[in-house]
């Protein structure tokens, strides 16, 4: 059987999630006999014009970035938003709470004007995407059964019922009993409550569910006391680019 | 002599984030020589700006996946020296494990998957897979090892989850503290091999001494978590002091050259801290770094990559010693906190600026923080070690390219790579550039 060509390439990000593949171990040896990796910048400097799989970390930020993705779109025949940043616009979206001259200036003064940037937006955003791992960073049992996915051609879905159904069964104490807010109730599972177990809240990497059951959140917001600003605040971390619609051709 | 070069690296592979390479050559006379940074920026300080103190290490976690612990580390600090916050003695030494574990891990990715290609004659890890099978079996082992003992400690390796202002969310029970060891002590076992293979890597040939620059202390503990700034030209300051030496200020487009202490440029990271702090080292990695004939002051900037080897085994080594002091002494488990703590009011808050400086894999890492008297972040200010390293990166290459002009140009380039890659540079980390060339991309 002649093995799938899978790119790897990184937009604006941390590259942590392309470090969980190098984290894997020896089970990456497995991976690599199904898939032949052609281009992974981060660790190779083989380099591919062609590929049948392209896995795309980051958000897209800049003018550049969009010429890029473009390109590798119109190349691969599979492509797989990998991690928040790609699937959800991630952390960077944050950047989106300010006005974009406002914060070019506060770090770059001056010079601001030589760093370009424009309001950060997940890769679907821009052009289409067959396949999506949210997380930050990408959990690595998720990623296998989407790469699995995406080599039997079958479609792979998020859960899109709450990070709280698998904390329950992970039988942690509920943060809520404990006083603290959560964004467990909203965000989409799949990362086996990864944040809870180890006795930190959901922060909602995953992003949000599509039907949150506003009426049950006002219920909890009213019962825990929990501010609306509070809840804002934290959608604003990870989620904030959903908000903006698909790219307009004259952005 | 005359001869034409031109090498013109675009992004830069097996290196993190994105950077090019250029080197101009016209009649054997260099004409230009650059190592550019084409990463998209961030403004990851420019995002914190009204975020609670308590989100810091969270968010600033996100700046770079490869040194994730060490950006929380300086995060906490700073943000506990703003706030006034002090630490237990506990937390410290789980710290300081964690330190431990983020410097053996980056190292050891460093070493076999980033370095060692070039030296085998390849172009990454991959053909070594036939090759040499037993060999990457070992480095993606290792790899995988180290990430296990973070698992057990913080939730994972990338953007560690339990280690937060205040302490840890999270404190090992005594069988995970076997566990722990027990990686540990497998990674001892693939520890031999590898040192027999850092010893038998032929590195270039190149010496510029440069000044060298890194925590420093007055106690025989090797500085990672803690110390004042000091280097091997004597200069020695408090933290708060980072600014006289990363000189924080950005110019229009020129050469003009930023990061100074007492030369042109400075050097930080593993071959700096081995250079600064050489007899602070554990005794067996002190033993190896000998029979590799590693000692102060080492000049040449490609042995970065066995000053790690030697970090690595000092790092492996007091984690050990860490680990076994918690099994013997117990750990408090009582002194777990409680994430949110900020909203409960239990760690009370108060106006200031702190600063946090912590040697991660690349070299000393500064996180500074302004907050206003709720704890909400008004200024902030991170310096990584690669922005550091830019300038002294750029003077070798001043001074390796002329003394290379007899090679083929394909070997000029693959030298100017891997001068690049010694230094491990960690170009996504830059939460902003020092020495900033305008370059359209």
């Amino acid at each position: 059987m002649k093995k799938v060509k899978v790119a790897f390439f990184d937009f604006t990000c941390c590259e942590g999630c392309q470090l969980q593949v190098a984290n894997m171990g020896e089970t990456l040896l497995d991976v690599l006999d199904l898939i032949d990796v052609v281009e992974f910048r981060e660790v190779m400097s083989e380099k591919s014009s062609t590929y049948d799989v392209a896995i795309v970390e980051g958000s897209i930020t800049t003018h550049h970035a969009i010429e890029r993705i473009k390109k590798i779109r119109k190349t691969a025949k599979v492509l797989i938003a990998f991690g928040s940043c790609a699937a959800i616009g991630g952390i960077n979206g944050m950047k989106n709470n300010f006005d974009l001259t406002d914060i070019r200036e506060y770090v770059y003064q001056k010079d601001a004007k030589h760093f370009d940037t424009i309001p950060t937006r997940a890769v679907h955003q821009v052009v289409p995407v067959d396949y999506f791992v949210p997380g930050c960073p990408v959990y690595i049992p998720e990623f296998v059964k989407v790469l699995k996915s995406a080599l039997m051609g079958i479609a792979y879905n998020v859960p899109d019922n709450a990070v709280c159904v698998e904390c329950k069964l992970n039988e942690n104490e509920c943060m809520y009993d404990k006083g603290i807010a959560c964004m467990g109730p909203v965000t989409r599972a799949g990362c086996n409550s990864w944040c809870i177990n180890n006795g930190n809240i959901c922060y909602g990497c995953r992003g949000i569910v599509s039907n949150p059951a506003e009426k049950g959140q006002k219920d909890i917001m009213e019962k825990y006391n929990i501010s609306l600003e509070w809840i804002e605040n934290k959608i604003n971390m990870y989620n904030k680019p959903r908000e903006l619609g698909e790219l307009k051709t004259n952005e | 002599m005359s001869k034409n070069v031109k090498v013109n690296v675009e992004y830069l592979t097996r290196v993190e984030g994105h950077g090019n390479i250029v080197v101009n050559v016209k009649n054997g006379k260099l004409e230009e020589c650059r190592l550019d940074i084409v990463e998209s920026p961030r403004f990851f300080e420019g995002m914190l700006r009204g975020r609670s103190i308590f989100e810091a290490q969270h968010i600033t976690s996100r700046i770079c996946g490869i040194c994730a612990c060490g950006h929380t580390l300086a995060s906490i600090q700073a943000a506990e020296d703003a706030i006034g916050f002090q630490p237990t003695e506990q937390t410290i030494k789980l710290r300081k494990l964690l330190l431990h574990l983020e410097n053996l891990d980056s190292h050891i990715l460093h070493i076999y998957l980033l370095v060692a290609p070039d030296l085998l004659g390849v172009k990454s890890f991959v053909p070594l897979i036939h090759t040499h099978n037993d060999v990457v079996r070992r480095a993606l082992r290792m790899k995988k090892a180290c990430n296990d003992v973070c698992d057990i400690l913080v939730g994972r390796h990338v953007h560690p989850i339990s280690a937060i202002v205040g302490g840890f969310t999270k404190l090992p029970k005594e069988k995970e503290l076997d566990a722990m060891l027990e990686i540990l002590e497998s990674i001892q076992v693939d520890m031999a091999p590898t040192i027999e293979l850092g010893a038998s890597l032929k590195f270039p040939e190149f010496q510029r001494e440069t000044e060298y620059v890194g925590l420093v202390n007055d106690t025989d503990e090797y500085p990672l978590l803690q110390g004042d700034i000091g280097s091997t030209d004597g200069l020695r300051m408090d933290k708060h002091d980072y600014k006289k030496i990363t000189n924080e200020f950005i110019v229009p487009h020129s050469s003009a050259k930023h990061t100074k202490a007492s030369r042109d440029s400075y050097m930080v990271g593993a071959l700096a801290r081995v250079n600064l702090n050489f007899e602070k080292l554990h005794p067996k990695a002190k033993k190896v770094a000998n029979a590799i004939g590693l000692k102060p002051i080492t000049a040449n900037p490609f042995l970065n990559t066995a000053a790690q080897l030697i970090e690595c085994i000092h790092s492996l080594e007091d984690s050990i010693k860490i680990l076994k002091e918690f099994k013997n002494e117990g750990i408090d488990y009582a002194q777990a906190i409680t994430v949110g703590l900020n909203e409960n009011g239990q760690i009370p808050v108060k106006a200031g600026k702190g600063v946090g400086a912590v040697e991660v894999p690349r070299g000393i890492l500064f996180h500074e923080y302004e907050v206003d008297n709720k704890g909400k972040i008004i200024n902030a200010n991170c310096i990584i070690p690669t922005g550091q390293n830019l300038n002294n990166i750029e003077y070798d290459m001043k001074k390796l390219v002329p003394e290379v002009l007899d090679k083929k140009q394909d070997e000029i380039t693959l030298l100017m790579e891997m001068l690049v890659r010694a230094y491990d540079p960690c170009i996504s980390c830059s939460a902003h550039f020092l020495d900033v060339k305008y370059i359209d991309c």
